[in-house]
């Protein structure tokens, strides 16, 4: 007994004094030679472990983040967000923007060594629609009235409404080889523990919940891959992660706030890693049930955007790591207009509007009151993400101000959206949406998509707005969408269906040993085959 | 003895089919659908498309026809394929053949929480019995406080400590997982080095939680046999303190363990998912919390399943145990 009292004193002065530095070997000597080398591993720590590794069937972004390294797609994103070739060298898109006709790269092979042709895209476009294939990402692809194979490196599909964003659906959902997959039924095959891909790594080994251990294609398209092995190590707990990037064990990660600018801002992290940032793809909002009597008048929800200060929400939640958003698009990216009204914090405007809408202070209670009523009401948001409570708590302290009294209430992510917003069961909520890379909002924002289950779950309205992403989508000139979704977040700026409260950015850390790292608005890991460790500096060896 | 046990196997049978009854319809009350994950709030999903994902599932028939078709799977001991994405079967992700032993969820908790009871009983018995012997001392006291301590400290921070201590600072011991990265290329005794060494933190703090309970149980047992007139007797007779103690109260103390030895039968194959996503230890109680929030009811249903089997058969073997061990109650 009296050891284990001494034990926790122990570490009680461990932690008080910082002790020594760690025996992390990291052989960085003075004049480190960076030349480009092949070798050496690189461990990721994540918390979720993928599923599946047939991209069509995954649906959590483990499973994308691995079969992302394994297969490739027709087309992929540049860093500037335009689309480029990757395993289509060219394709021509027909005047009436119906018909898409891809020219594949030829002498690309499997890892098994078979070579990749044409029959596999069509393969994989059959797979994805057949009735049986449970894939989430179907619709796209049904939009398609004729698809053909015109010879071994020629693929052409042709649609019935022109449709914007069809050539980026041709990424890496729907490559698959028929040789291996043909005739058996894919929800059940083996092949999706143990995928034969084309993209630059391989799958080696994997112990579920551990770990998962991806292998270098010698005869990847591009050039073999610099680092041997990429790793991911399942680590479930965040703070045992960083626990594990501290000693080493783990070389890359993704930081909380906190972690990004508390505690890796000492010197031992500063000379053994890289921090990067860039904004992420999502965006958080406050959303406001339009149907419901107190948020239809579109002055009060102007009042509750002056009371709310967004860059307050950025400090505070997210320690300054994110910006202010202003609409539903990333800042920096094509789509995304910078010249629309903004809501500066200002409460004088913001009692002011509230008093237009005859909202006004009654029986001394504190509470505006309106036809008897005082302003209360719930902000709904779901359980587990602490960004999101936090911003609901800042937000109700600030609508307290001027006289607005706000519940919040936390419920699993089920009954959140099963009981809650499928029936539109709710005043308000805090949520956040991915934002793909393609501006196209359709289901979102247009007011034929309020239904049940759907997505304009806040019943907004708006004819212009409705006409506007019908030409989006239908239009293939960049400059011709741009002045739509310009014009779209224009409006929706001056409506107010949605509070855009701030777009977080992704914080991850790397190994200041893996070089190469070229940052860009669409992350680091695109450029993940030519990262590198120069021969001195690497550390885990290949083992037999 | 036979009669009596083949009797209370098959009364265990209906108790087994009212479990899983109950815990069948309960599970499907939660609101939620297994293909919520992948379905809710994505622009890519149609109403269409959700309903071929329900069918899919077979979530398109009323619980009650679901439950039957279950329970006609289970009786030839197939607990059906699990609802997530990679539609593996429940008995792979329990106990995965394709892995060798070690790696299998199953025998992972299984062994952890094997060695931490052992741990747990070989120090607290010790720990009871001396507060017992030397009650209201200060040994006493303090091995009380230091128990209770054990069992206040929040799990997770006492292993987050350890962590930060054995594990940064010293760098002794691993932080978290089962094995090292160069497991592999090592040769047998290595090989076990390097398990234990990972296995000592977890197995300190899950035992160090536990003393509390049995050592206070042991203490009680043991004050009330030491007032038994027999105890009277055997230290009137002229023995020594020890064997009074330790031949003749302490193995009537015992007794009552049993009921706890058997009680903790199903508690071998649960694991803690606080204490699981910690360490980092791929078991049981995460792929239960997993398969909980996916709302992936062939997984929970099995689990369920088996916990239930190893309860009924824990309290049988604790019978059992008690009608060899006291000849009172082998005499009714």
């Amino acid at each position: 007994m009296k050891k284990i009292l001494v034990v926790v004193l122990l570490m009680f002065f461990a932690v008080a004094c910082k002790g020594k530095s760690s025996s992390l070997e990291q052989r960085v000597s003075g004049g480190a030679d960076n030349e480009i080398a092949y070798g050496d591993a690189v461990v990721e720590g994540t918390i979720g472990e993928p599923t599946i590794l047939i991209p069509m069937l995954a649906s959590d972004s483990a499973s994308h983040n691995v079969s992302g390294l394994i297969f490739n797609g027709l087309v992929k994103y540049d860093t500037d967000l335009s689309v480029i070739g990757d395993l289509a060298e060219s394709w021509d898109i027909s005047k009436d923007g119906l018909v898409i006709t891809f020219h594949l790269r030829k002498g690309v092979k499997w890892a098994d060594g078979v070579e990749f042709s044409a029959d596999d895209v069509m393969f994989g476009y059959k797979t994805i629609i057949d009735e049986k294939t449970p894939s989430a990402y179907k619709e796209d692809f049904l939009q398609v009235k004729k698809a053909e194979v015109l010879d071994k490196y020629t693929f052409r599909v042709t649609y019935e409404k022109p449709f914007a964003p069809a050539l980026t659906t041709w990424g890496s959902l729907i490559i698959l080889p028929k040789h291996l997959l043909e005739g058996k039924d894919i929800t059940k095959t083996e092949f999706a523990r143990n995928p034969i891909g084309l993209g630059p790594y391989k799958l080696s080994k994997w112990v579920p919940d551990q770990e998962l251990i991806l292998e270098s294609y010698k005869d990847y398209f591009e050039g073999r891959p610099y680092i041997d092995r990429y790793i991911y190590k399942r680590i479930p707990d965040p703070a045992t992660m960083f626990l594990m990037l501290r000693t080493g064990e783990i070389d890359t990660m993704g930081l909380t706030p906190l972690q990004f600018t508390k505690q890796t801002e000492t010197d031992y992290f500063r000379k053994n890693f890289n921090k990067y940032r860039y904004p992420a793809f999502q965006y958080t909002h406050m959303a406001f049930n339009l149907k419901h009597p107190f948020f239809k008048d579109k002055r009060v929800r102007q009042a509750i955007a002056h009371a709310i200060d967004k860059s307050e929400l950025v400090d505070v939640v997210l320690f300054g790591l994110g910006s202010p958003a202003t609409g539903p698009y990333v800042p920096n990216t094509w789509p995304y207009n910078p010249d629309v009204k903004k809501y500066e914090y200002n409460l004088e405007k913001a009692r002011q509007l509230l008093k237009e809408a005859g909202w006004e202070y009654a029986n001394g209670d504190g509470l505006l009151h309106k036809d008897g009523r005082p302003f209360k009401f719930t902000i709904l948001t779901n359980t587990g993400n602490k960004l999101r409570e936090n911003t609901a708590t800042i937000i109700q302290w600030r609508l307290a101000k001027i006289g607005i009294k706000v519940e919040i209430r936390k419920l699993e992510w089920s009954t959140f959206v099963n009981q809650f917003i499928d029936k539109k069961r709710f005043e308000a909520v805090i949520l956040g949406w991915s934002i793909s890379l393609d501006p196209d909002q359709y289901d979102i924002w247009h007011s034929s998509k309020t239904r049940e289950k759907e997505l304009n779950f806040i019943s907004f309205s708006n004819p212009e707005v409705d006409e506007l992403l019908e030409k989006g989508r239908r239009t293939f000139d960049i400059e011709g969408r741009k002045k739509a979704y310009f014009r779209i977040q224009e409006i929706l700026a001056e409506e107010v269906p949605y509070i855009f409260l701030y777009v977080p950015d992704a914080t991850p850390i790397v190994s200041a040993r893996i070089k190469g790292i070229k940052p860009s608005p669409i992350g680091i890991s695109y450029n993940l085959p030519k990262w590198y460790v120069p021969k001195k500096l690497q550390r885990n060896t290949l083992e037999p | 003895m036979l009669k009596y046990l083949v009797k209370r196997l098959f009364e265990m049978i209906p108790t087994l089919l009212g479990i899983t009854i109950i815990s069948f319809f309960i599970i499907h009350l939660a609101p939620g659908k297994p293909t919520d994950v992948f379905s809710e709030l994505n622009p890519k999903i149609t109403p269409e498309a959700r309903e071929r994902l329900e069918k899919y599932y077979g979530l398109d028939k009323p619980v009650i026809v679901q439950y039957g078709l279950w329970l006609k799977r289970v009786v030839q001991f197939d607990f059906g394929e699990s609802f997530s994405t990679d539609r593996r079967p429940v008995m792979q992700k329990i106990w995965d053949k394709k892995q060798p032993v070690t790696e299998r969820k199953l025998f992972i908790t299984f062994m952890l929480n094997l060695f931490e009871m052992v741990i747990i009983f070989l120090v607290a018995i010790p720990i009871g019995i001396f507060s017992a012997t030397h009650r209201d001392s200060l040994y006493d006291r303090i091995a009380t406080v230091s128990v209770f301590i054990g069992f206040a400290i929040p799990s997770f921070w006492l292993a987050l400590l350890l962590m930060m201590l054995f594990g940064v600072y010293l760098d002794w011991l691993p932080v978290s997982g089962l094995k090292s990265m160069n497991y592999d290329s090592l040769s047998l005794g290595p090989k076990l080095l390097d398990r234990l060494r990972h296995l000592i933190l977890p197995v300190f703090v899950a035992s160090f939680g536990g003393l509390a309970g049995l050592s206070r149980y042991m203490r009680s047992s043991m004050l009330e046999v030491i007032r038994q007139d027999y105890v009277t007797v055997a230290r009137a007779k002229g023995l020594p303190e020890k064997i009074v103690i330790y031949r003749h109260a302490f193995r009537n103390a015992l007794l009552p363990l049993i009921t706890l030895l058997g009680l903790s039968v199903p508690g071998l194959i649960g694991g803690s998912v606080i204490f699981e996503n910690i360490f980092g230890i791929p078991g049981m109680g995460q792929l239960f919390y997993n398969g909980v929030m996916g709302r992936d009811y062939p997984l929970i249903m099995g689990i369920l399943t088996i916990g239930a089997i190893l309860t009924l058969i824990g309290n049988l073997l604790a019978d059992i145990g008690y009608m060899l061990a006291d000849p009172r109650i082998r005499a009714k």
